[in-house]
């Protein structure tokens, strides 16, 4: 059956607009994996949801043609059977699974079991064999002042054979921390998953929440956090493409951007009273209101960015030197990167033109249309690119925000959830689709709350598009992804 | 006389000593105002060498003796070059020691230590470094023997002194064979020194690192012996280049208090033009990739190629 079959049979969820959940059983489950794959969806998230002597719910969120799919598998309590695995059509499930059996103790059926996030055993690592072929170890620990990671080449001479990645070394345990806050303090630490998505991720907790607590922002509300979000692209936007004329030795884009980057982060300071806007989006809107000078300052600063970022841009593309780096390196293919399923930038650069902004708009995105950027190059050049045409797109949006702010209040009085109630939230930050799950408890609990973000996807595909490459030109691929370790580590 | 050689002998070894620091420091300045950021103090590699030699030594637990011992044999080679190298004056007892081709036998006995030293706590990053200095190496000796071939076709000697006895004597500018071969010089004191574009010496990726990942296993006073050596080592390469292209200031033949005072701002001048220059060769270029750099040496060979060609063919 084609997923129009299924599509009518799924019911809205409350949070994000068009997200719908389908109940399925075993079988099910499966057909609709394979109705995805053949329209061309990708698989967004996937998490367990209980324990298999109490019973679980396995969910996995579908991106496709009509808008989101939040398929349900229940699992009988006492039940100790595995799922379905989705590895064979979605390989990025294969993570998701193994950290999702960590956490609950809910198997799936595929044949990868190796532990993910704990780390008591040695990590068997794929053994490469062959005359002249070794291995280099790189982290947890490396030189720089970075997320702890281990990466294992095996390489011959200085080129790369292949690559895997183990995380998990920041795990905290979100999941369990959220049970433990109020339901109306979870996006507190919903921004703190990935530091540098603090605007997508409590947006999404947010709109989770206020979905399953049936409350509607107040417009202003709206369109101020669009501002928030559209800062944290620019910033987090900026600074790559300074760091990623660094690691090509080019230390002068690094200097200019780090000063475009703090222009706009003081601006953004003068204007929500805090540089990276954590817990500036509040349950029911905004905690600061913009002033007119925080938008004037803002103005400002954008204004700058834009135009100094055009004329980088021409530096960083007549350089030889650069281009030379840049170009044709870390290729990821459309095709390759339609079969894994990548998100977001990293997608945008491969010719995987989705972005929750234009396919399950809220407001203010409903009225104000996003010019999508999507190349087909799919190497660091095309990353770059990607880069520096949102970072135009981002001053255009943030200019036209910001003179069509409505007036009136910006928070709304958020009514307490009902028991059981639940609600996912899908923001488009920077880095890709962010995603929060919320369950509410009794009385002003959290019973689940899930966060997904979108490097969980493009991990893998760093381990392919560094293949053939080689060893000194994997941190620039690896910057030009630019993933979270403690988004996927949990 | 005598006396006064040995003095102005071992005030070079001072000097060069001193100074080196502050070469590195001067290009570090140099750079930064490049980049439009605020500059470290031109004190601050002294500072980061004090800071080294108080600091206790780690040493891995498989490190074999060779390891203790490279610091010191690195550091030697470079006082010693610093001692071989005309820069303040061709009258001195260690410069007519030795002439050009040892200097360069003696800058590959120290690459030899610094990779096996590399190479003998058997990390991943120190092979890799050391794999790719010898391959730096290996191209790079060939064109700095070039470039001196040149050079001393004009004053037929492969002795430094005479090398600059004769450009010092001669008429102000180079001639055409010599511009060849400084270019051709210039290209492998880039990658000697591991200067962008052939190496980053202020990168903190691993993966990336030529000399850097040689010195990862390194800490406290032999760390500071090995950042001294290669501080050293640019400064003899600068110096290397006056003593060949530019030995304008150098006291030539007895040496006077009237040719010290001469020589020593005159130095200290072209070392200041010399750092600015690598600063701004370094902040307009990025660096290759590790694959490109054959081809970057193999045009500094060609270029000093060319300068003998020109030579032969040409007399001039």
């Amino acid at each position: 059956m084609p997923l129009t079959g299924w599509w009518p049979r799924a019911q809205p969820v409350a949070g994000a607009p068009g997200v719908r959940r389908l109940a399925v059983g075993p079988q099910e489950w499966t057909q609709v994996a394979e109705a995805v794959a053949a329209g061309g969806g990708v698989l967004h998230a996937l998490w367990v949801n209980g324990t298999p002597a109490e019973g679980a719910q396995v969910y996995a969120v579908y991106l496709c043609a009509p808008g989101a799919l939040a398929v349900e598998l229940t699992l009988a309590a006492g039940d100790a059977r595995p799922y379905p695995g989705l590895q064979g059509r979605f390989p990025a499930a294969s993570r998701l699974q193994r950290a999702a059996f960590e956490l609950t103790g809910v198997r799936s059926s595929d044949a990868d079991r190796r532990a993910w996030l704990v780390h008591a055993d040695p990590y068997p690592f794929t053994r490469v064999d062959g005359e002249g072929v070794h291995e280099i170890a790189v982290g947890p620990v490396h030189a720089g002042t970075i997320e702890p990671g281990h990466f294992r080449f095996s390489v011959v001479g200085e080129k790369v054979l292949r690559l895997e990645a183990h995380l998990g070394y920041v795990h905290r345990g979100l999941e369990r921390r959220f049970t433990a806050l109020p339901i109306l303090a979870g996006h507190r630490l919903a921004a703190r998953v990935s530091g540098d998505s603090a605007v997508a991720f409590s947006w999404a907790y947010c709109q989770a929440l206020e979905g399953l607590a049936g409350a509607t922002i107040p417009p202003r509300a709206a369109w101020l956090r669009a501002v928030c979000l559209e800062l944290e692209r620019l910033a987090n936007h900026l600074g790559d493409l300074g760091a990623l004329g660094n690691d090509a030795g080019f230390a002068f884009g690094l200097t200019q951007f780090s000063r475009l980057k703090e222009d706009v982060l003081r601006a953004t300071a003068a204007a929500f009273g805090q540089r990276y806007l954590f817990d500036v989006l509040v349950p029911g809107g905004l905690s600061v209101d913009l002033a007119g000078d925080g938008a004037r300052a803002l103005a400002d600063a954008i204004r700058g960015a834009c135009a100094e970022s055009a004329e980088l841009r021409t530096i960083y593309d007549e350089h030889e030197g650069v281009r030379a780096r840049f170009s044709g390196t870390g290729r990821l293919g459309p095709a390759l990167a339609a079969q894994l399923g990548v998100l977001g930038l990293v997608g945008r650069a491969s010719g995987q033109g989705r972005d929750a902004r234009l396919d399950l708009p809220c407001l203010p995105y409903t009225e104000l249309p996003v010019a999508k950027v999507v190349l087909h190059d799919g190497d660091v050049a095309a990353r770059v690119a990607v880069r520096f045409e949102e970072v135009q797109e981002c001053g255009r949006l943030l200019r036209q925000l910001l003179s069509k702010v409505p007036d009136g209040p910006c928070t709304a009085v958020l009514e307490e959830p009902a028991d059981g109630a639940f609600g996912i939230g899908l923001i488009e930050g920077w880095r890709g689709p962010v995603l929060v799950a919320l369950q509410a408890g009794p009385a002003g609990t959290v019973r689940f709350c899930h966060p997904h973000d979108p490097s969980w996807q493009n991990w893998p595909a760093l381990e392919y598009a560094i293949l053939g490459n080689i060893v000194p030109d994997f941190p620039l691929i690896n910057k030009s992804f630019n993933l979270s370790y403690s988004g996927v580590d949990l | 006389m005598n006396a006064l050689e040995w003095l102005t002998q071992l005030l070079e070894g001072v000097v060069a000593l001193a100074a080196a620091p502050a070469l590195l420091g001067w290009v570090n300045q140099c750079r930064a105002w490049l980049q439009n950021r605020r500059a470290p103090s031109l004190w601050q590699p002294y500072r980061n060498l004090r800071k080294l030699l108080h600091k206790e030594v780690l040493i891995a637990e498989n490190a074999s003796p060779l390891f203790r011992l490279a610091p010191y044999v690195i550091f030697g080679a470079m006082v010693l070059a610093a001692g071989i190298i005309p820069s303040m004056g061709t009258r001195l007892p260690l410069v007519a020691s030795a002439d050009a081709i040892a200097l360069v036998g003696l800058f590959a006995a120290a690459r030899m230590f610094m990779a096996l030293a590399a190479m003998d706590v058997g990390t991943a990053f120190g092979t890799m470094g050391a794999r790719r200095e010898m391959m730096v190496g290996f191209l790079a000796e060939p064109a700095l023997l070039m470039v001196i071939l040149v050079a001393s076709l004009t004053s037929s000697s492969t002795a430094l002194p005479a090398i600059t006895e004769a450009l010092a004597s001669g008429h102000l500018g180079l001639s055409p064979s010599l511009a060849f071969s400084a270019v051709a010089f210039v290209l492998v004191l880039l990658a000697e020194n591991a200067r962008i574009p052939v190496d980053n010496p202020a990168t903190h990726l691993e993966l990336t690192m030529i000399h850097e990942a040689m010195l990862l296993e390194y800490s406290g006073r032999h760390l500071a012996l090995m950042e001294w050596a290669a501080q050293l080592k640019l400064f003899n390469y600068v110096c290397i280049g006056f003593a060949l292209f530019l030995p304008w200031g150098v006291a030539v033949g007895a040496i006077g208090p009237v040719g010290l005072l001469v020589a020593v701002p005159a130095l200290a001048l072209k070392l200041a033009a010399a750092g600015a220059g690598l600063a701004l060769i370094e902040t307009v270029s990025a660096k290759m990739r590790v694959m490109r750099i054959p081809e970057f040496l193999a045009t500094a060979f060609l270029f000093a190629v060319l300068g003998l060609l020109v030579h032969v063919l040409l007399g001039a």
